[in-house]
């Protein structure tokens, strides 16, 4: 096990490698001068120029490559163009936002979805679970920023209930904490709702099929004791894979959120970096989005453990 | 036990005339049609009958398991004295586990995987009784002693993935039992076991029910079991029950033309003392024959598993060589060596003399044909998708063979295995398993092989469809004087059909010989130790 663990963290060496190569290439590829960008409008040639020095940019990109790598081994994400401060201090300042988010989405998703899910299955082709079917077509048709602007006019503008925009941090107090979050989760959990609900559909309704449901009910369990101890356990690991591919799959879906709802978070902080092309803080969020990305992958392959005793690595 | 004898001396289970629908599309209305029968307290019912005969739907009306499809549309089931026909949900929750419990045939599957041994023992006890974990402990430790296991500390800390098929359904015994019901009802529950834990498990079941005093509505479809086990049986085909009586009357005296059907078609344990004859050249040969698995590991560990090793055997034209063995011993591991489906590690396989063992895919090509097997089971050897024509001459044309003349040796094959040839243009899925494993053989007989092999080719068979498959197999190999072999668990399988018999433990052969001579005086422990446990050895079946 800790042999599979030493392993695996190894093994996210390469794949970190071959990300950093892919972001900072594909960066230098795509038009737009950051030099320009942060001269403004009425900057002369030569401020420019002199801006592309200061930064670094008149290098060969292979030079400028080899000190970002430099930079990198030792820690060191550089510093942002456009926010001149340090790329990590940065992502560190942006990441309570949206980790919140990100938690509380999941969390919500999972608290809902499961359940829903775990029903439809067991009144398979009942009103519930094609009510549910339907809604899951809907929840994966329907774009997260057309969504988000409904539930704004709705919850926000009509009802008045919670805030349009923004976000206040957790120091600030945890009611309007998270009276800030609940929309943007909710915007965020439909998609995941759909999808997870339907794994477990699928899973529970497999493991219902199973020989060990009919002793359970054979034993004169209670259908609830059935469907969660029995049922529920054993269909797992593809419920908690789909989870992991939804935290994975919430890196996307944060930046467009963090956008409408005006959170400054990582997603945020990802498309304004975008737009100035803001080189060192692009690749600082990628390269840090890629070993989430990782870490998550590597827990949900060791929950199975948990989950299946019939699992070692 | 005291309880149980507080509630009188009637039966402990009473069928009364009950008939359970099927849905409207069946090939028959009723699964079950007006069956009557009681389980006594200390008792030991078995009901027999065929696949399809509504034994086990029988099982599940009394347990009340049975799924909303399957109505109990008349008659009653009272279990003490209870009629629990149309008993609501709540109440039929209450009744098992604690006045009826039921196991099952797979103790493989039948657990749930995630979850300790005895976990799934304390669920009984908590969900029907009061007891403190600690009184709940003892008496989960009490049963699984009682069930025989050893260390059952160690056992009921132990995941179902960690014990064998024979201490699993030991554990499915001790689950049934905990709560010492007044019936047991036990479905197939030692179908899926070799036959030496077979027999352990059916002396445990006996014991236990003496011990007791409980009712045992035991299902099977294998006479020697029933032999073994009942006191009565009961005889049901298609839904209908058509003979029930005292054990010996049935066994021996059977009355309805069904009953002396099926007790005609048990395979006796007596071989068939046809002579051997050796003169011919041998079709197959292997000498020294071995497969080893590895498990590698990343540093080095490497477990080996000996599937085979130094098997030498050989078959000559209109002989029926068998492997007999229990499940793991290494027959399977050696037929697919022998075609070729998988490589053997070390040894020879000599056909006619050339030795295939390390031949290239190339250069076994036109080889293949010589060598065809029938595999167990023939509802998924079978690619549904494909007409029963299309399997029978896709071998033929692969190997060059014109259509025309592929379809009318299809049509021939058709004749040979005794099925109607119009019926080439059907799907597998229009047949019975009979009738596909016929097509099986069908097919690989449409590639003329000289050896052909059975590998356990009618173990998933009725006994009464395996009676006719036998006989086909053995007319087959007379009529085109090919040399077989046959693989099977079955000992009276074996001794029905073999010349020779090669005996496989944990890989090796341990004893080899004319069936005769194995069969009438094994020489190995291990060979005796399998004929003493096969099931109903003892008994003469339909001797009057």
């Amino acid at each position: 096990m800790l042999n599979f663990i030493a392993r695996r963290i190894l093994a996210t060496v390469p794949v970190l490698a071959i990300v950093a190569v892919l972001v900072f290439l594909l960066l230098r590829l795509t038009p737009g001068d950051p030099a320009a960008i942060l001269a403004g409008d009425a900057a002369s040639a030569d401020q420019i120029a002199r801006i592309r020095i200061s930064l670094g940019l008149d290098q060969p990109i292979i030079v400028q490559f080899g000190i970002w790598i430099g930079h990198l081994v030792t820690g060191d994400l550089g510093e942002s163009f456009y926010y001149k401060i340090q790329v990590a201090d940065l992502i560190a300042q942006r990441l309570e936002p949206t980790l919140s988010l990100a938690t509380l989405t999941i969390l919500f998703s999972v608290l809902v979805s499961v359940p829903l899910g775990v029903i439809a299955a067991w009144r398979f082709g009942g009103w519930f679970d094609r009510a549910l079917m339907g809604f899951s077509v809907m929840g994966f048709s329907i774009p997260v920023f057309v969504l988000a602007y409904i539930l704004i006019w709705i919850v926000s503008l009509k009802l008045g209930w919670l805030p349009v925009q923004g976000y206040k941090r957790i120091a600030d107090g945890f009611w309007p904490y998270l009276q800030h979050l609940i929309l943007p989760s909710i915007t965020l959990s439909v998609i995941f709702i759909a999808l997870i609900a339907r794994v477990t559909r699928a899973s529970v309704l497999e493991s219902l099929g199973e020989d060990y449901i009919r002793t359970a009910r054979a034993k004169g369990l209670r259908e609830s004791q059935v469907l969660i101890r029995h049922a529920l356990a054993n269909a797992a690991v593809p419920i908690v894979t789909v989870i992991g591919i939804g935290i994975a799959l919430l890196i996307g879906g944060v930046v467009v959120t963090e956008s409408v709802y005006a959170i400054p978070g990582l997603g945020r902080l990802t498309v304004d970096a975008v737009l100035a092309r803001d080189f060192p803080t692009i690749q600082g969020v990628i390269l840090f989005f890629s070993l989430v990305y990782v870490g998550v992958n590597l827990l949900v392959d060791l929950s199975y453990v948990f989950l299946d005793p019939r699992i070692r690595y | 036990m005291t309880d149980a004898k507080l509630r009188g001396s009637g039966p402990v289970l009473d069928v009364r005339g009950l008939t359970i629908a099927l849905p409207s599309g069946s090939d028959r209305r009723e699964a079950v049609s007006g069956a009557s029968f009681s389980v006594k307290r200390g008792e030991i019912l078995c009901l027999v009958g065929e696949s399809g005969s509504g034994k086990s739907v029988i099982a599940q009306a009394v347990m009340g398991l049975l799924p909303d499809t399957l109505p109990v549309t008349g008659g009653e089931i009272v279990l003490e004295g209870e009629n629990v026909a149309h008993a609501g949900r709540e109440r039929l929750r209450e009744l098992r586990a604690t006045r009826m419990s039921m196991i099952f045939q797979e103790p493989m599957t039948a657990l749930n995987p995630v979850m300790t041994c005895g976990d799934q023992i304390d669920e009984v006890l908590r969900e029907h009784t009061q007891l403190t974990p600690e009184q709940r402990r003892d008496r989960i430790l009490a049963i699984v002693r009682e069930v025989a296991l050893p260390e059952p500390e160690r056992i009921i800390a132990s995941y179902p993935h960690q014990l064998s098929g024979g201490q699993r359904q030991r554990i499915m015994i001790a689950m049934a039992l905990v709560l010492e019901p007044a019936l047991l009802i036990a479905d197939e529950p030692t179908t899926a076991l070799d036959v030496t834990t077979q027999a352990q498990i059916l002396t445990l079941i006996q014991d236990l029910q003496q011990r007791h005093g409980m009712g045992v509505l035991f299902i099977t479809h294998d006479f020697g079991v029933v032999a073994e086990i009942a006191h009565r049986v009961a005889v049901l085909r298609l839904g209908k029950l058509v003979e029930l009586g005292e054990k010996d009357a049935v066994l021996k005296r059977p009355q309805h033309a069904y009953t002396k059907m099926l007790i005609g078609a048990v395979p006796s344990l007596q071989t068939h003392g046809r002579a051997a004859e050796g003169a011919s050249e041998p079709v197959l040969r292997t000498v020294g024959l071995c497969k080893t698995y590895y498990d590698r590991g990343w540093f080095g560990r490497r477990r080996e598993v000996h599937a085979a090793q130094d098997v030498s055997i050989e078959i000559r034209r209109g002989q029926t060589l068998g492997i007999v063995g229990e499940s793991g011993s290494g027959k399977s591991t050696v037929a697919r060596c022998i075609i070729r489906l998988i490589d053997p590690t070390a040894g020879e396989i000599l056909l006619h003399g050339q030795d295939i063992a390390r031949m290239s895919a190339a250069e076994l090509r036109p080889l293949r044909r010589r060598v065809q097997i029938v595999f167990q089971d023939p509802y998924r050897s079978l690619n549904p998708r494909r007409t029963v024509l299309e399997a029978i001459i896709e071998g033929p044309v692969n190997y060059g063979v014109r259509r025309d003349k592929a379809i009318e040796r299809a049509r021939q094959l058709m004749d040979l295995v005794r099925m109607d040839p119009a019926s080439l243009n059907r799907y597998p899925h229009q047949f019975s398993g009979g009738q596909r494993q016929r097509i099986c053989i069908a097919r690989a007989l449409a590639q003329e092989p000289e050896l052909l092999i059975a590998d356990e080719a009618v173990s998933a068979l009725d006994v009464s469809v395996q009676a006719q498959v036998l006989d086909l197999l053995e007319d087959i190999r007379n009529r085109l004087n090919l040399a077989m072999l046959f693989i099977t668990h079955d000992l009276r399988v074996a001794a029905q059909v073999c010349d020779y018999v090669a005996v496989m433990s944990q890989g090796r052969i341990v004893e080899h010989g004319p069936a005769g001579q194995v069969f009438g005086a094994p020489r190995h422990e291990y060979t005796r130790a399998l004929f003493a446990a096969a099931p109903g050895r003892d008994f003469a079946f339909g001797s009057a």
